[in-house]
């Protein structure tokens, strides 16, 4: 199983590191990113938060790339016919499909780095970390949680041909609902029980606290949780939208 | 299902048992209807081990879609398929570890990656890693002719090499049964040769073939048995040479004649005598292909019905497979058009 995973890792790291708009993709847009958060917060005159602002944008940047990986991830496989061949072989969808979701969310976590790199070089922002061994293990398990995340919302893609149209339209929502760049408690309180359910609005919670100081284990913790929910949602979706695209003819273009 | 050939009772490695297979959709933009397909209409048939079987017919006779019930990627409406003996409906995962499958077609590969992680990374899916994995891909390389160039990235690839890599996928984790979809689609003549070798060799390796095409020269060459399938059901199946026995004492008449209709069709498809027409497009013309049983002259009657139409040549020869298979798949159909 072990080896599976390492193989499509590698193949889809390799896959994506061919693709020149990717690549453009995901150099530019995590810079974009950062620095149009740091000016927003330097207009607002919270220059001392800036590396509250750069944590936010490189968050922003993994959530693109989750995004984009697992909405194409399934569709592209359905173009290139390659989609019929994966569910036709012996391993389940859950395994086939978890090394592309994982590889497309830490080559992601790229944007973190380059954020912070970004914001020390031209915007001098203090890399002060309160908690840095922390930090260190907030960030993978915020990714791996965000990747299971993009494997849930993958799942649906088996049979729903043109899902990936809506799932672009997460993008900024989830940026808002989670809290990247600006508290939930600016926004209506409504909203609030679906921050509470999304993965990156607790994986920046323990991120951040690592960084400026608060809790980390309480949010980490369920970072942790809503990321196994989402692997055991995958699995079931999986499951049954694999028989559901058997009975309505979904796996081929045509 | 049992089999008795001579002494020895062999059991099916392949069988369809009245399988069937409806698309739905919907038709109309604003005022949606649902709108049902038949694309396999209660087909039943066994393959035997070792054995190459093909089935024949034209494009969109529910050929792929049967292919795709036995290799699990479809449910069957009605019926029951088993592949070595395994339900393909409930058994799924384990039909899939020990088959292979090939679609014709340029799709169905990693482009941008090469030929060496490709077949990697399904070695891997199929439990074929390690030192094990690295000898089986040099073998299957070596057997498809892609030694030297499995560096290179698949985008690079001709038509023909992509298909022998299909081939060399399929066959990676030694598969006991093997199904090809079209494997010869859309590549030249050489290549398609030597993709026959490659097919031939998987049978001479004990492997169970079950191949589609539309290739009469190939369905002839290759298979063991045929089924002739047409708007989704067997409409003939026996040997090659069976096949064309039952044309065996016809004769086929060629008429190229300018504005054919409809009509004349019909008029010839009367005639006694007369056990087929199918009318193939040819840019200004059309030619007509007209067969004919028994051993009686019919050209003059033929003509006659054509009367103030503008012919061109007209000949006669004898049947060969192709009409065995065009007289199949025409019969009982309006006026069957040749593209």
């Amino acid at each position: 199983m072990l080896r599976v995973i390492w193989t499509g890792f590698v193949m889809n790291v390799k896959t994506l590191s061919v693709s020149s708009w990717f690549v453009l993709m995901a150099v530019m847009q995590p810079v974009i990113f950062a620095t149009i958060a740091f000016y927003m917060f330097k207009a607002g005159g919270q220059e001392g938060t800036l590396l509250y602002a750069a944590l936010g944008a490189g968050m922003m940047g993994i959530w693109s790339s989750v995004l984009f990986g697992s909405g194409g991830m399934i569709q592209w496989q359905r173009w290139q016919g390659t989609l019929e061949l994966g569910v036709a072989s012996p391993p389940s969808l859950t395994l086939l499909y978890l090394p592309f979701a994982l590889s497309n969310s830490f080559v992601g976590a790229y944007a973190l780095v380059a954020t912070l790199l970004w914001g020390r070089l031209f915007f001098d922002v203090p890399l002060h970390f309160v908690h840095p061994w922390n930090f260190a293990l907030a960030v993978p398990v915020t990714v791996l949680s965000l990747a299971l995340m993009g494997l849930l919302m993958a799942s649906t893609f088996i049979l729903y041909r043109h899902a990936n149209a809506l799932s672009n339209l997460l993008e900024y929502p989830i940026w808002v609902l989670s809290g990247l760049l600006f508290s939930i408690s600016l926004l209506p309180a409504w909203t609030h029980p679906v921050s509470y359910v999304l993965p990156p609005y607790w994986g920046i919670q323990s991120i951040r606290h690592a960084a400026l100081g608060g809790p980390v284990w309480a949010p980490l913790a369920m970072t942790v949780l809503l990321g196994a929910l989402c692997l055991a949602g995958a699995w079931a979706a999986f499951s049954w939208f694999e028989r559901l695209s058997r009975d309505r003819a979904t796996l081929s273009l045509t | 299902m049992t089999r008795a050939v001579g002494r020895v009772r062999t059991v099916a490695v392949i069988e369809a048992i009245d399988l069937r297979r409806t698309y739905k959709t919907t038709t109309g933009v604003l005022r949606r209807r649902p709108l049902e397909v038949e694309a396999v209409r209660g087909i039943s048939f066994a393959v035997e081990r070792g054995e190459l079987f093909g089935l024949l017919g034209p494009n969109g006779a529910g050929k792929t879609t049967t292919i795709k019930m036995l290799i699990t990627l479809l449910l069957p409406t009605s019926g029951e398929a088993r592949v070595l003996g395994l339900d393909v409906v409930h058994q799924a995962r384990e039909v899939r570890r020990k088959i292979g499958y090939v679609f014709g077609g340029d799709r169905g590969l990693y482009e941008r990656l090469s030929a060496l992680d490709n077949l990697r990374y399904f070695a891997e899916l199929y439990g074929v890693s390690g030192r094990e994995g690295r000898h089986r891909i040099d073998e299957v390389l070596e057997l498809v002719g892609l030694q030297g160039r499995e560096k290179e990235r698949v985008e690079g690839y001709s038509r023909g090499m992509r298909q022998r890599l299909h081939i060399a996928r399929g066959i990676l984790h030694d598969p006991e049964v093997v199904f090809l979809d079209e494997p010869t689609i859309g590549v030249d003549p050489v290549g398609a040769r030597g993709l026959r070798q490659t097919i031939g060799e998987l049978v001479r390796a004990g492997k169970t073939v079950l191949l589609t095409t539309h290739y009469m020269f190939e369905a002839d060459t290759l298979c063991d048995r045929i089924a002739v399938i047409a708007q989704g059901e067997i409409v003939g199946a026996g040997t090659p040479a069976e096949l064309k026995s039952r044309v065996a004492d016809g004769t086929v008449t060629e008429i190229e004649v300018f504005g054919v209709d409809e009509p004349a069709v019909a008029r010839l498809r009367a005639l006694d005598g007369v056990t087929s027409v199918a009318v193939e497009e040819q840019e200004q013309k059309q030619l007509l292909v007209v067969q004919t049983s028994g051993e009686r002259e019919l050209t003059h009657a033929l003509l006659g019905q054509l009367d103030g139409l503008t012919l061109g040549r007209v000949t006669s020869r004898e049947p060969t497979l192709e009409d065995a298979y065009v007289a199949l798949v025409t019969a009982g159909d309006g006026m069957s058009r040749v593209a």
